[in-house]
């Protein structure tokens, strides 16, 4: 971890309100607050920040349903967000979205997916806008271990090599489809090995090392803009949580969940500030507080926010 | 006026738009080098380069996704789907993607995007190269649905198509492209969603489009000439937005609807239309309304069979024949 001290500091309060933000849903979700689906991304905070924060402001970005991670690591306003979780007109998308549909093009968010792998095409239609405008801008598209089995991955990986797309591919590999176990989703030694049949240049990090993560997205990022094409990253890394709000997680064990919150992204870092940089119990105590607050203030914000009119249910919809 | 074939007026539009717009990209299978199987695009990678007349892979759903994302970030995408059929391979890219983008964002995106398709039957080309899909893309909505019938259409509509804000699939038909027609000089558009009458008359209303106008014409013709029954046709153009205006004002003299369409009849354009009508207009009709559409099956190859399953100019003569007598 030899990034600088500022930029590990960032890092770290990022991952923290991303992991505020979504206990604070949880807990909504479960006093009914919070309607639909929602699928926390809690434990794998390392891959969203370190990606987002290689690149750009006006980079592009397509993730998941599990993408509240990415899109608050992008800088989408957390209140909103968090409006758009509790349906408000105040929310991202007025309350049309919900948890699994978030966009902001001020951000370059062209939207969280809730069809495993379409993210993928997307982002690279959003890179061939670049490559065709010369903007020198590249597209980033996150994705679980799910959508490598998935067809519009496989023809958007093809396509993006072939015409050397500006395209990062972030695979958060957490070891399950769904409730799937990798391997028994696919027969590969692993899932950058997807990689080597379209001839693509192809990494495997630590995703809960925020520090690999970032260095593997900027590296990918440089070669993208020097028109060397995509880069497949497989960042390993494990949702702490099941995949959605009730699962019963019947599908692995207690002891691998919490070998892995040993491996805590948040706390991995944590104890790296403190050693190597000298950070001190009282400032992350500040850090928290303040991400608590920036919760709290968007819960507040969220609830005393109107829900949408009925006539609401025919606009923003033609242009 | 000049006359062109619709395959050289949808050229002219897209053409005339590329010239326009640099923002507009072409993209699908063998459209570049090849020229397009059905020659549409002949001659516009010389003209207007690779990077704009985009030969892909047979990878419908990835050049579609691509297409939602080159849309969401300012440029005028037109894939083309070499058959309709193929739109069942891509269709989260077009269904859960392009159609919902806008409004799941709460109007924050656009996606201005033409889908260019041919689809349809009459050709043998059998039950996965006939399909008509008109109905699909009116059900779920998203799309705006064009589908010319004439080469002036064909040229007026994809030039509003190209300039719309919103997805539209824009729907030709195999068997039109060879059809000739007059097309006016110089710069004109159609607008969307706008019904046509293409030919007046008094005794009864017959609504169609695409390939099947021609067929409702061939049997208005034959209605007059060989029964004395003068029947009004009007070209819907676009099935969404779906222009029901125009075929209450034609029902007001007429009192009675045919409509005639060779996709499959159940849950069809025709239910739609009927539906509408009766909800605004129920007191204009002296008949039942009489629908002629194509058979519940997969179309066949032997043309006697298809001519079975896609209705036939004789088969909508039979139809107003029997609506006369209701």
């Amino acid at each position: 971890m030899s990034l600088p001290k500022d930029l590990l500091l960032s890092m770290y309060e990022r991952m923290a309100l991303i992991r505020a933000f979504e206990e604070a849903c949880v807990q909504l979700y479960m006093e009914k607050e919070i309607r639909g689906s929602f699928h926390p991304c809690v434990g794998q905070e390392a891959t969203a920040v370190g990606a987002c924060f290689a690149i750009n402001p006006d980079d592009y970005l397509t993730c998941t349903y599990r993408g509240h991670g990415a899109c608050i690591a992008k800088g989408i306003d957390v209140n909103a967000a968090m409006a758009e979780m509790l349906g408000r007109r105040t929310g991202v998308s007025k309350g049309k979205g919900g948890s699994m549909h978030w966009a902001d093009p001020s951000i370059g968010l062209l939207g969280e997916n809730a069809i495993v792998a379409a993210g993928v095409p997307i982002a690279a239609g959003a890179a061939l806008s670049a490559q065709l405008d010369r903007n020198g801008r590249v597209a980033l598209t996150i994705f679980g271990d799910g959508a490598i089995n998935q067809g519009a991955f496989h023809e958007a990986l093809n396509m993006a090599q072939l015409w050397k797309l500006p395209l990062i591919l972030l695979c958060e590999n957490n070891l399950y489809a769904e409730m799937t176990p990798l391997a028994k989703s696919n027969p590969l030694e692993q899932v950058a090995d997807r990689a080597k049949g379209y001839n693509m240049r192809a990494v495997v990090v630590d995703g809960n090392d925020v520090c690999a993560v970032y260095d593997a997205v900027r590296e990918a990022a440089r070669l993208a803009r020097a028109g060397e094409g995509p880069t497949f990253i497989e960042a390993r890394t494990y949702r702490l949580l099941g995949h959605m709000i009730g699962d019963s997680e019947s599908y692995r064990t207690k002891e691998e969940v919490a070998a892995w919150r040993e491996r805590d992204p948040i706390k991995r870092l944590r104890a790296h500030l403190a050693q190597a940089e000298g950070v001190t119990d009282a400032e992350f105590d500040a850090i928290h507080a303040r991400v608590q607050q920036q919760i709290a203030d968007a819960v507040k914000f969220a609830r005393e926010s109107p829900y949408p009119d009925p006539e609401e249910a025919y606009t923003d919809f033609w242009v | 006026m000049r006359e062109l074939t619709y395959t050289q007026a949808l050229r002219e539009a897209l053409t005339e738009e590329m010239e326009r717009d640099p923002n507009i990209i072409l993209m699908g299978e063998d459209i570049g080098a090849y020229g397009g199987v059905f020659r549409v695009t002949e001659g516009l990678l010389a003209r207007f380069g690779p990077e704009r007349v985009r030969d892909t892979p047979i990878s419908e759903a990835g050049f579609i996704g691509m297409g939602v994302g080159l849309a969401m970030t300012g440029k005028r995408p037109v894939p083309e789907l070499m058959f309709m059929d193929f739109a069942l391979v891509a269709a989260d890219s077009i269904w859960n993607q392009a159609a919902k983008m806008r409004a799941m964002s709460g109007g924050r995106v656009k996606v201005p995007m033409v889908i260019r398709a041919q689809q349809g039957g009459g050709r043998g080309n059998g039950a996965q190269h006939s399909q008509s899909f008109e109905a699909l893309f009116t059900h779920i909505p998203g799309f705006k649905v064009v589908l010319p019938a004439t080469p002036a259409d064909a040229k007026g509509l994809l030039k509003s198509a190209l300039r719309d804000e919103n997805p539209v699939m824009f729907i030709e038909h195999k068997l039109l492209y060879n059809t000739k027609g007059p097309v006016p000089d110089g710069e004109y558009t159609i607008p969307l969603g706008v019904a046509d009458v293409k030919r007046e008359g008094q005794d009864l209303t017959i609504v169609s489009y695409s390939r099947q106008l021609l067929f409702a014409l061939e049997a208005a013709e034959a209605l007059q000439r060989e029964h004395g029954i003068s029947a009004e046709v009007i070209d819907l153009r676009c099935t969404a937005p779906m222009d029901i205006e125009t075929i209450v004002k034609s029902l007001r003299k007429t009192h009675r609807l045919l409509i005639t369409h060779e996709s499959h009849a159940s849950c069809g354009v025709g239910a739609e239309i009927a539906m509408r009508v009766m909800e605004t207009a129920f007191d204009e009709l002296d008949a039942p309304i009489m629908r002629v559409a194509g058979l519940d099956v997969p179309i066949p190859v032997a043309k006697t069979l298809e001519d079975v399953v896609l209705p036939q100019p004789d088969a909508i003569v039979r139809g107003a024949l029997k609506l006369m007598k209701e």
